[in-house]
């Protein structure tokens, strides 16, 4: 009896499942059927899910008659370029903060996560100005820059959180070895911290790929990323459903597949600890 | 080479003082235990002459040259730490190998010296293998091996057997003792466990809340402990500790009489009292008496006793077993060891 | 372990991060306070004088100011309310056992990853459009007038758009935070004889707790910032209706070009954010002490 009541349950609580996480996916999903139709199709009073003529025209019409590909590549290298960067700088206090604590290590590290805390609003003026002056408006680098800076607290949290998974003995046996500081940090800590490395990396070139203030605001046609760039499908120029699920699907999905691999990281770095 | 010297050395951290101004030689060679309760000190001394913790003050030399301020990497001493802290992306080659190749030695060198320390520790079979892989016992022989090849000046151990299971203890705490007649080699053991100290040193250092109660070798410690803590920490089980009222000529306040050297009689005896919990371990019987006057006392029989609980005893000692401690928890030498008996600590 | 080597040497390391989240707060922040107190204004070239607090008594008593205030505090509360109860109810689900669980996660947390101005622009079109969006097409079918959300009911759409983004995120953490949850006391209940609603309500919600306030507080202060859906969609109107601070800071600095209002606009959330701030913080240290 036992047996069969959780199989009962087990198909009741599937069923749940499944229709409260189709619905909650189902945005997602008819974009990308969207994106396979015809325009007129995509408009259609009577909406289908399969049957209809499937085709690539939107695909090759976003590709071919817009900077399409050119927006994909400023996404590509902003966000891989402020994830590198901020690997660069954080590694480094990450390891200090993990390894030599002090009394002010706690309050240092809170201090950083702080700073991600602040609207940006609050600095919107300034930040904008100071771009205009020095030239940076509408440039990847203004926005690599900017990009690094926001999520540096994440991304020395996050290390900060792998580093301290590492027996400090281990380390100590390194320099009792002989290890000097180089060899301490490319010999022995990076090799063994690579997977944590990695989910960094990863989860910051997620948050910098859909950043979508500084990109819309400190942007124009040159530098814009894809958020900015989807964002001028917005006024209305006629019928366009189709060709914006194919911009869309573009601009998701690689970031949907990445997303899929870094659920830990997510928690890990925006939960702050909440929860293991 | 291999001698180290310890100057009134102290340690702080903050506002707390861990280890009082302290003195200490250790000879070229010898197997010297730091034994001592948890947070006396002990593995905080061993980690200021490895050079992985700064003196607050005091020297530290070793072969007569001031090390205190040398970083780890220099002093020649090589370390094994409690959890081995094995290179865990490095097979058990690279991970013995890495010492030398921070030390720029010749790559032929290098294999030949892993194949000695494999052979000598029964590791060649892994060599390949990475830590994960290997047994508890395997790697800590592993960290052994990847001392040894820095041929250092004096191994420090750091409780090396305390994460492995009792069987493996006993074999391990051989095995160490042999490589140490093998190699000679001055070492510097941490332990909390008496028995591993009392079985593997050449001189036992007992520590105590940051001081050094006595050095001597394990004999001399436990036949003439200065004082109650020494008394009570070495042999197992613990001395039996009887309160006694000082008198104008005699100012023993406890006496101390170890187990093994109570004789039970059935008639009458210094003192008396009932059988309470037996613990049979087939080679010898412990027995917990209820002692009029004394509290419980434990007891060492044969391990064929007869007694039950509840059974009715008497008990004595021979007067040369008893020990004498004054109201500080001082050893009363005279009283204690004989006439003219005088023993010095350190 | 420490040492004075490995000490100084740490300094060092720290110095690049230090600098740079030092020079990025404080010099623009500072800036912004400068700029809250002149009469600057980019279309008006002139001096820029020393105004003192009249920006912010202008930004402050400024109709639209009072409605992008209650404004921000219905979009905050409102999304918040969503994902909690939403993410605390997909929690407790996709702990089960069923069948498929992976794929019913990747379906779940899809949302998350993907670009606010997707998700807007998608939503607004696809779905909300009151003639050729998914909403439209179903209310005609059922015989009854389709809704013009962006008109009618501008930030009530906005925080559906921004809770379907923000579900994923509470569920993940709040369904991490069910599953660290000790088998054995509900065991323990079971066999005391609690149904599982009484399981759910003193054991589970309970240890939930931590983990509520986390996302409450981490998504309050991502929330009080939600811009590029507003951007994209209805440009903060119809009036100030979908408006909130952040928005009217922005329409305000870059739209009108008053750099002194906006700043002490700018000043204003800052100071609503810090108090926001405070209480996480207090949680976050505490969750470094553990």
């Amino acid at each position: 009896m036992a047996i069969k009541d959780t199989k009962k349950s087990k198909l009741i609580y599937t069923l749940a499942a499944w229709s409260v996480s189709g619905m909650i996916f189902f945005p997602i999903l008819w974009t990308i059927i969207t994106s396979f139709k015809t325009e007129s199709e995509a408009i259609s009073a009577s909406p289908s899910l399969f049957m209809f003529d499937w085709t690539l025209e939107n695909y090759a019409e976003v590709l071919s008659r817009s900077p399409y590909f050119d927006h994909f590549m400023n996404s590509v290298v902003i966000s891989l370029g402020a994830s590198l960067l901020g690997l660069l700088i954080a590694i480094p206090a990450a390891w200090s903060m993990a390894f030599v604590q002090t009394k002010r290590t706690k309050n240092l590290l809170m201090w950083m996560l702080s700073t991600k805390m602040l609207p940006p609003v609050g600095v919107l003026i300034p930040i904008y100005l100071l771009f205009r002056d020095f030239g940076l408006l509408d440039t990847r680098i203004g926005l690599v820059i900017v990009m690094t800076l926001i999520n540096l607290p994440i991304m020395v949290w996050m290390l900060y959180t792998y580093f301290r998974e590492i027996p400090n003995e281990i380390l100590e046996a390194a320099r009792m070895d002989g290890a000097g500081i180089k060899q301490e940090i490319f010999q022995v800590l990076l090799p063994i911290a690579l997977p944590g490395i990695a989910s960094t990396l990863l989860l910051n070139v997620i948050l910098a790929w859909n950043e979508a203030f500084w990109t819309l605001i400190l942007t124009a046609a040159n530098a814009a990323p894809l958020t900015a760039f989807i964002a001028s499908y917005s006024s209305p120029e006629g019928l366009f459903y189709a060709k914006l699920s194919a911009a869309s699907v573009m601009a998701v999905v690689p970031i949907l597949i990445l997303g899929w691999f870094s659920q830990k990281q997510l928690v890990r770095g925006l939960s702050f600890g909440a929860v293991k | 080479m291999g001698s180290i010297t310890l100057k009134q050395v102290t340690k702080s951290f903050g506002d707390v003082n861990v280890i009082k101004p302290l003195d200490l030689e250790i000879r070229d060679g010898e197997f010297i235990v730091f034994v001592g309760p948890s947070g006396c000190g002990k593995s905080t001394l061993l980690r200021m002459i490895a050079g992985l913790e700064d003196t607050t003050s005091g020297t530290i030399e070793i072969d007569n040259q001031d090390a205190t301020d040398m970083p780890p990497a220099q002093r020649g001493l090589a370390m094994v730490f409690q959890s081995y802290a094995l290179y865990p992306h490095m097979s058990v080659r690279n991970n013995i190998a890495f010492p030398l190749k921070q030390a720029k030695v010749d790559p032929a060198i290098i294999e030949q010296k892993i194949e000695k320390a494999a052979k000598m520790l029964n590791l060649t079979a892994y060599l390949d293998r990475k830590p994960g892989q290997l047994s508890g016992g395997q790697r800590q022989r592993v960290a052994i091996g990847r001392a040894i090849v820095r041929q250092p000046s004096a191994f420090l151990f750091d409780e090396p057997l305390s994460n492995l299971d009792a069987s493996l203890r006993v074999n391990m705490r051989l095995e160490i003792s042999e490589l140490h007649k093998s190699l000679d080699t001055t070492m510097i053991y941490v332990t909390h466990d008496q028995v591993e100290a009392m079985t593997m040193a050449d001189r036992i250092a007992v520590f105590n809340g940051g001081i050094i109660e006595q050095v001597g070798t394990p004999l001399e410690l436990y036949q003439k402990p200065v004082n109650q803590f020494v008394a009570g920490f070495i042999g197992s089980p613990k001395m039996n500790f009887i309160a006694v009222e000082p008198t104008s000529d005699d100012a023993t306040c406890t006496l101390g009489i170890r187990p093994e050297h109570f004789k039970i009689t059935e008639e009458s005896g210094r003192w008396s009292g009932q059988v309470g919990v037996i613990e049979h371990l087939g080679s010898e019987t412990f027995l917990h008496v209820n002692v009029d006057g004394a509290g419980t006392i434990t007891v060492k029989a044969d391990g064929d006793c007869k007694l039950a609980y509840g059974d009715k005893i008497h008990l004595t000692a021979p007067d040369e077993k008893i020990m004498h401690f004054d109201k500080d928890g001082v050893t009363i030498p005279s009283l204690s060891w004989g006439e003219g008996c005088t023993y010095s600590a350190a | 372990m420490a040492t004075t080597q490995s000490r100084t040497l740490a300094k060092i390391m720290l110095f690049p991060s230090v600098s740079l989240l030092l020079a990025w707060m404080i010099v623009p922040l500072c800036m912004t306070l400068y700029f809250s107190v002149l009469d600057y204004n980019l279309l008006m070239p002139g001096d820029n004088e020393f105004i003192g607090f009249l920006n912010y008594e202008f930004f402050l008593t400024d109709p639209a100011f009072i409605e992008s205030f209650f404004n921000t505090l219905l979009l905050v509360g409102g999304v918040l309310f969503i994902t909690i109860c939403g993410g605390i109810g997909l929690a407790v689900l996709l702990d089960q056992a069923i069948w498929g669980r992976n794929y019913v996660r990747i379906m779940v947390l899809a949302p998350f990853f993907v670009m606010p101005t997707v998700s807007a622009l998608v939503w607004k079109n696809m779905f909300m459009n009151p003639v050729n969006g998914l909403f439209a097409h179903f209310a005609e079918f059922i015989g009854v007038t389709p809704i013009d959300f962006f008109a009618e009911l501008p930030l009530l759409s906005i925080i559906i758009i921004v809770s379907w983004q923000w579900l994923p995120f509470a569920a993940l953490i709040l369904l991490t935070a069910i599953q660290s949850l000790d088998r054995e006391q509900l065991e323990a209940a079971d066999l005391d004889g609690a149904g599982p609603w009484s399981k759910f309500v003193y054991i589970v919600l309970p240890h939930l707790s931590r983990a509520v306030t986390a996302v409450i507080l981490i998504e309050t202060i991502f929330l009080l910032s939600i811009f590029a859906e507003i951007l994209v969609t209805t440009s903060g109107g119809p009036g100030y209706s979908s408006t909130n601070i952040t928005y009217l800071i922005y329409t305000q600095s870059l739209l009108q070009f008053d750099v002194g209002g906006g700043s002490a606009g700018g000043i204003v959330a800052v100071v609503i954010a810090n108090i926001v701030a405070i209480f996480l913080m207090r949680l976050i240290g505490k969750n470094l002490e553990g």
